[in-house]
């Protein structure tokens, strides 16, 4: 038997490695998807003073710190039984979405759009952001550059930080902000509209106008019948940053709807020796492996789960597109993992018309941010939508607000099993008996992950950046026949 | 004549630190027409084996970032000390084990415990943990070995020179580079680099009248002016055990400094300064009433070392 191992694996935030075994015929008999890290927060956060947990799990990801400080400020609120002020409640959502701007746009341009504005099978040295830029001209490639730059300035006034941001406290936000920061951030948001309806552009002019492509999204190698997990507000819209949780079937149908605080009568992890990382599944229908279906407790949380579990988007621009997006890959709900990159874009339009509408709140600069938490502290949950997936927080605490206990399922975690099986399924539908392993079925085995957007830094609560990627291949002694490395 | 060769790597970090880079923008550039990246997982498509068959000192500048947490991080820290002339501690996590170095105060099997087995969401009545080598039906599958703490960079191997903070300010980042690019003499070999030789209160926009306080308070439990020292309002504020160079990014924002630049010149232990500079400010002569004062701070540990424990003597224990 041989074994492909791809390590580490790259485009993605975080360590990974995927050893894929072939049997003498050289035809795929078992792929395991190994994250070879763990930091573990859950542990060392005992005994900290609960209000500095919004400062202490930013640094599981310097990538999406954000999601942290949010679902954690929130596990605080709980925690202290406190309602927060409207404006600091507004001012989080405001700081959160520009933030999803931001990420959303990193992930189309330089991680997963490569595969599609440059082309799958694309010579290595292309398939990065500067070929994307190539590809779609100069003047896009300026206009990525300025809405991270314009995001970046903004998290800073909001934040406090664009790294690891710090305002977000028990009970509200330690900095509102002035009419001058309020216009500033208005003129920004407005030219992330436009830079939604311009990266949406790109996917129908170069994905969609594609056939070859759109096959390829289609195509049974890239697609999984699983649960769908998204966060949505009282109309069943999409919300990232608060709501109730839901989860429908493989068929669209509601399965479940929950508060955050009853998680765990909905989830478990479980665990395997082989990997750092945990599989969350649904508990009520049990862990059955790497299977999908609708009898496998496996489900995703991803930009294309969240549209899904949810009846539409609560902005205008957003929902059109949501329509077309179902009405164009035949309604729902949609399970061509690839269908991912375009959901995100959606995400992106959305992000930023929510951005905007805060941004233009006149409740947005009152100084009443503060409230100041009386109750005697015990436990709470804290969720919000991270780019990849449903995040939750779960703190309990003794009288004094010092940490007993800490739990963690962030946005990856979710997606393990489910992208542990899409990258079996494509490596069987690309490695036959006697196939060649190119690059460019390398990468087409990546495409299946990428689309999950996955971050390890998150998941194992350790990195980012790029994830390594190792394919060996070995023989039923052992023996390493092949490899192909990169990092 | 060759441009200079850079690699950056990650090993056990967030991520932060790459960001930071990237944050320079437009100069990222300016980087790039100097030097010739030679590693950079983020950006590049190199191979560990193409950084193995350098010739020993093959890299100018590398500067590393992330703790050394597993066996291959600690390998790969081995490989670029050998392959760089200049070996760079990028970030709070590669200098002094940042956050993640918060790790020390437990075991490796308590740690484990908590994440595979006592977590309430966890599902493991068979009580496995993750192993370095697991036996499947196909063959063998391998994942680094979990050490038993988070340890610096300069603990494995010989560093050269320190990048503080969580992460580096991007305008501190570019001084740097532009530093190297311009040529100019670098200070002697252990030096700290982008970063002030003052404390953070040096740069902070709030006035200090060194009041002496009677108690401390928790930063949620009082509204703060906004132009007074938070240390003058009885909120523990890491400032003046912490180095210059962010721009008193999180006192300007109204929440207090937790000392994520390092401390400041000529104070080795930031947690020692810490507690000097506090005791400095309470209002009392009686040692059982400052004691009664102190006992106000939560969590006076993980405060005064939340980033520089995995590098203090009190965290190095038993590594």
């Amino acid at each position: 038997m041989k074994k492909i191992s791809i390590d580490p694996v790259t485009r993605l935030e975080g360590h990974g490695k995927i050893d894929i075994f072939l049997d003498d015929q050289g035809r795929v008999t078992n792929c395991y998807f190994l994250v070879p890290e763990l930091r573990g927060f859950e542990k060392f956060c005992e005994g900290r003073p609960v209000e500095e947990l919004p400062r202490i799990l930013t640094r599981i990801c310097g990538v999406c710190p954000e999601a942290h400080h949010m679902a954690s400020a929130k596990a605080c609120d709980a925690v202290y039984h406190v309602e927060i002020p409207s404006t600091a409640k507004k001012l989080r959502e405001l700081l959160y979405s520009i933030f999803f701007v931001a990420d959303h746009t990193v992930h189309f341009y330089a991680l997963g759009g490569p595969d599609f504005v440059v082309g799958p099978e694309a010579p290595v040295a292309e398939r990065n952001v500067l070929g994307v830029i190539r590809k779609v001209g100069l003047e896009a490639g300026k206009k990525v550059i300025h809405t991270r730059s314009m995001a970046h300035e903004a998290l800073t006034i909001l934040g406090g930080k664009a790294i690891h941001p710090v305002t977000a406290l028990p009970g509200g936000m330690a900095k509102g902000i002035t009419e001058e920061e309020r216009k500033k951030i208005e003129g920004y948001t407005k030219e992330m509209v436009e830079f939604g309806k311009f990266t949406l552009k790109v996917v129908e002019d170069v994905v969609l106008a594609n056939k070859a492509y759109v096959d390829l999204i289609l195509s049974d190698t890239y697609a999984h019948k699983t649960y769908s997990m998204g966060t949505v507000d009282q109309k069943n819209r999409v919300n990232f940053y608060d709501g109730k949780i839901r989860v429908v079937d493989t068929q669209g149908k509601e399965f479940v709807k929950f508060e955050a605080k009853d998680y765990l009568n909905v989830l478990a992890e479980h665990v395997e020796p082989w990997t750092y990382l945990k599989f969350p599944y649904l508990k009520q229908i049990g862990w059955k492996g790497f299977v999908d279906g609708q009898e496998s407790g496996a489900y995703k949380a991803t930009p294309l789960s969240r549209l899904n579990a949810a009846d539409g988007m609560a902005t205008p621009l957003a929902q059109a597109e949501y329509e077309r997006f179902y009405k164009t890959l035949g309604g729902k709900p949609v399970h061509a993992t690839l269908a991912t990159h375009w959901a995100r874009v959606i995400e992106l339009l959305y992000a930023a018309e929510r951005s905007l509408e805060l941004a233009q709140d006149l409740e947005i600069t009152s100084g009443n941010i503060r409230t100041i938490p009386t109750a005697t502290p015990d436990e709470g949950v804290g969720c919000v939508e991270a780019p990849r997936g449903t995040l939750y927080h779960h703190y309990i605490t003794d009288e004094k607000g010092i940490v007993q206990k800490v739990n963690l399922i962030v946005g990856t975690t979710n997606n393990h099993a489910a992208i542990s099986m899409s990258i079996k399924k494509a490596a069987m539908g690309l490695i036959k008996k006697g196939t060649t392993i190119t690059d460019g079925i390398l990468n087409k085995i990546e495409m299946a992950f990428r689309a999950y957007d996955p971050c390890f830094a998150c998941a194992t609560h350790s990195l980012p950046g790029e994830m390594p990627l190792v394919v060996r291949i070995l023989s039923p002694e052992g023996e390493v026949l092949d490899q192909v490395e990169r990092f | 004549m060759s441009k200079p060769k850079l690699a950056l790597y990650w090993a056990a970090s967030c991520g932060g630190c790459e960001i930071a880079v990237l944050d320079i923008e437009e100069k990222i550039l300016d980087v790039d027409a100097n030097f010739e990246i030679v590693l950079w997982p983020c950006v590049t498509d190199f191979k560990y084996n193409d950084v193995r068959s350098m010739p020993d000192k093959a890299i100018d500048l590398c500067l590393f970032n992330g703790g050394i947490r597993t066996s291959e991080n600690r390998e790969i820290a081995e490989l670029l000390r050998k392959k760089s002339k200049i070996l760079v501690a990028f970030g709070s996590c590669a200098g002094e084990g940042c956050i993640p170095g918060l790790a020390n105060l437990s075991t490796k099997k308590s740690l484990f415990d908590r994440v595979y087995k006592e977590t309430p969401s966890t599902d493991n009545s068979n009580g496995m943990f993750p192993q370095t080598v697991t036996k499947i039906s196909e063959g063998e599958l391998e994942i680094p070995e979990f050490l038993e703490k988070l340890i610096p960079l300069d603990a494995v191997v010989p560093v050269d020179y320190y990048i503080p903070g969580c992460p580096p300010q991007p305008h501190q980042v570019w001084a740097v580079l532009e530093h190297i690019i311009q040529g100019k003499p670098l200070p002697p070999q252990g030096s700290v680099l982008g970063a002030g030789v003052k404390s953070c209160c040096d740069e902070c926009p709030r006035t200090r009248e060194e009041k002496k306080i009677r108690r401390f308070y928790r930063p949620h439990e009082i509204l703060v002016d906004p132009r007074q020292c938070l240390l003058d309002q009885g909120i523990v504020c890491c400032g003046p055990a912490t180095r210059s160079g962010c721009g008193a990014l999180c006192v300007s924002a109204g929440v207090p400094c937790r000392g994520c630049y390092g401390a400041p010149p000529e104070s080795p232990d930031q947690g020692a300064k810490m507690l000097s500079a506090l005791s400095s400010v309470i209002d009392s002569t009686d040692p059982e009433e400052i004691e009664q004062i102190i006992s106000t701070i939560a969590d006076p540990v993980g405060t005064f070392y939340r980033f520089s424990l995995a590098g203090s003597m009190l965290g190095r224990r038993g590594k």
